[in-house]
């Protein structure tokens, strides 16, 4: 049995959790357990392809590193964009103590 | 006919004769939503002066429109349809929002979605489901699913809506509109809320092809905003408009005709081939051999961007914000994971883990460049397919609109709803969805046409003598 093929444990679901900042409560953890390995069994069918030789495609278009000239130019002022912030003080995002 | 019933080219002429005015457009569509969009409830919200706004006489398309709720509007809400951008306002416009208000469009109001556009059928968003103009018991498709279902209502004139994976072409054709996937990078992705970045484009919603293509018109082009943006000239798309498939060579890939087909989806198909072999176009059965792969390539793919591009909302900048009473961690990711929590509905979390997992240390190698690699299969399967055709025909859904809750307890089977225009976003070429049928129950058929990069002529072309021929486009909903 390959790595990709071993079934997902609830373990693994709250290691996901953990990485991707979510904090689950309730029947979630059970409820995902369930999910992802349903889709993950679907996915294997890619395991037929032997993809060893083919190179991988992130982007579609033939660009890369596309630049412009480093010159000042009118953007946002902070003022309007700090209406969006959800807590401010100063003109700073204001977030809980990070260090205690 | 009513006002709102016209399609946009058809008012354009009209308020050019001075028959009627934006104004009375406007107050057309609004009476309309007034009585139907109770039922249908394909706005999660109007546009904050909605009834006052001027539409711009004078202007290209003085005419409403329907916005997807993932397209930034300045100083409008742009939620996407979840409680984690509960709030939110931009301070910007998106580049395609900037190009209608230049065009006089009338932005009537926000268009309900699956959050993130993570769905195809609208049930996935925090304000409740759309229903289908043509049968409430059913969904409108998705993610696009308001914008679908407010042309097909007559709510709007014509709308935006987006496509990652299907979200635009497949609630065209659960709702029997005309919906389009431009090339990817054919329209500017700049505040357009990225659910994945290499295969979301903004497409036109509309009840008829001219309109697909004078909106098209309007929204394309390369923006230096959209590093992603093509820079190549947009060709007047009206120019297509021709009835005329003479000489064209089309595909038909042996793959999408096989299990899980619906036998009406598959006659209405046969019956428009025969409408275009009658005018002149060649048929040819061809294969795209790694079309069975197409779903679980783009479920790595697409949520492993999906993780990251969603890693943005912690409750730090804007949106919503959760603190929990006790100290589990430390404060500050104690916020984080309880804003994710409360913020994300249940579908999001699922893509967001799932992304998160085939981006891990261990099972890199295993998904996700797995997935990325047989992305290029796919992609030259196209590719090869194209050097001898001009275009490629398929169904764009292989069912009509399911019933409302029917998936909702099974993702997978939902997922499989996407299976025939998902490739089109992991190719990058431009799709479109028409009106082709119905089916017994009276329910819409569509019929996706696709074609090479930046050839959404070709697409414009064949649909428009496709409905020259054909009268499905002028069927009326039963509300």
């Amino acid at each position: 049995m390959t790595k990709s093929q071993k079934s997902i444990t609830k373990e693994d679901v709250q290691y996901i959790a953990s990485l991707s900042r979510i904090h689950l409560q309730g029947d979630e953890v059970e409820r995902l357990t369930k999910d992802l390995e349903d889709i993950l069994r679907y996915v294997h069918k890619l395991e037929k392809l032997d993809v060893r030789a083919v190179e991988a495609t992130s982007h579609v278009l033939p660009l890369a590193n596309v630049y412009r000239e480093d010159e000042v130019r009118p953007s946002l002022a902070q003022a309007e964009v700090m209406k969006v912030a959800v807590m401010s003080h100063n003109g700073f995002l204001k977030v809980p103590k990070v260090i205690q | 006919m009513k006002l709102n019933e016209l399609t946009a080219h058809e008012l354009r002429d009209l308020i050019g004769e001075k028959k009627t005015s934006p104004q009375e457009v406007r107050d057309a569509v609004l009476a309309r939503i007034r009585q139907t969009d109770g039922q249908v409830k394909a706005y999660v919200r109007l546009s904050s002066n909605a009834a006052t706004q001027e539409p711009s006489g004078g202007c290209a398309m003085p005419v409403p429109i329907g916005i997807k709720d993932n397209i930034c509007v300045t100083g409008e809400p742009t939620t996407c349809c979840s409680r984690i951008l509960e709030g939110f306002k931009p301070p910007y416009d998106a580049t395609v929002i900037q190009k209608l208000k230049e065009s006089g469009a009338y932005l009537i109001g926000s268009t309900n979605m699956d959050e993130f556009a993570f769905g195809s059928s609208t049930e996935n968003s925090c304000y409740g489901p759309t229903r289908n103009p043509w049968n409430k018991d059913c969904v409108p498709g998705g993610s696009s699913g308001g914008s679908a279902a407010a042309v097909a209502s007559h709510e709007a004139i014509w709308a935006l809506g987006s496509d990652t994976g299907g979200s635009i072409r497949q609630p065209a054709s659960f709702c029997g509109v005309v919906g389009l996937k431009p090339t990817y990078g054919r329209v500017s992705r700049y505040g357009l809320i990225a659910f994945a970045s290499s295969l979301d484009q903004i497409g036109p919603i509309a009840k008829d092809v001219e309109d697909c293509a004078l909106l098209l018109g309007i929204i394309a082009g390369y923006d230096e905003r959209d590093s992603t943006s093509a820079d190549l000239p947009v060709p007047d798309y009206t120019k297509a408009l021709v009835n005329d498939v003479k000489g064209l060579k089309v595909g038909i890939p042996k793959e999408y005709f096989v299990e899980g087909i619906d036998p009406q989806v598959r006659e209405a198909i046969n019956a428009a081939i025969d409408v275009l072999k009658k005018r002149g176009a060649t048929f040819y059965e061809i294969s795209l051999p790694h079309t069975e792969y197409a779903t679980a390539t783009y479920y790595i793919v697409a949520t492993a961007e999906a993780s990251s591009n969603l890693a943005r909302y912690d409750g730090v900048q804007y949106g919503l914000r959760r603190q929990p009473v006790d100290t589990r961690k430390t404060p500050l990711i104690d916020m984080y994971e309880e804003t994710r929590d409360a913020g994300f509905g249940s579908e999001a979390k699922r893509r967001i883990m799932l992304g998160t997992y085939s981006l891990s240390s261990g099972y890199y190698d295993d998904y996700y460049l797995k997935g990325l690699k047989v992305r290029t299969l796919i992609k030259q399967d196209f590719d090869k397919a194209f050097q001898k055709l001009d275009a490629i025909i398929t169904p764009t859904a292989p069912t009509t609109a399911f019933k409302i809750g029917e998936k909702t307890d099974d993702p997978l089977s939902m997922y499989l709803s996407d299976i025939y225009t998902i490739s089109a976003n992991l190719s990058g070429i431009p799709a479109i969805s028409i009106p082709c049928g119905f089916s017994k129950e009276r329910m819409p058929i569509g019929l996706q046409i696709l074609a090479k990069p930046f050839d959404e002529a070709m697409l414009f072309r064949i649909a428009y003598a496709y409905e020259q021929n054909t009268p499905w486009h002028k069927e009326r909903t039963p509300l």
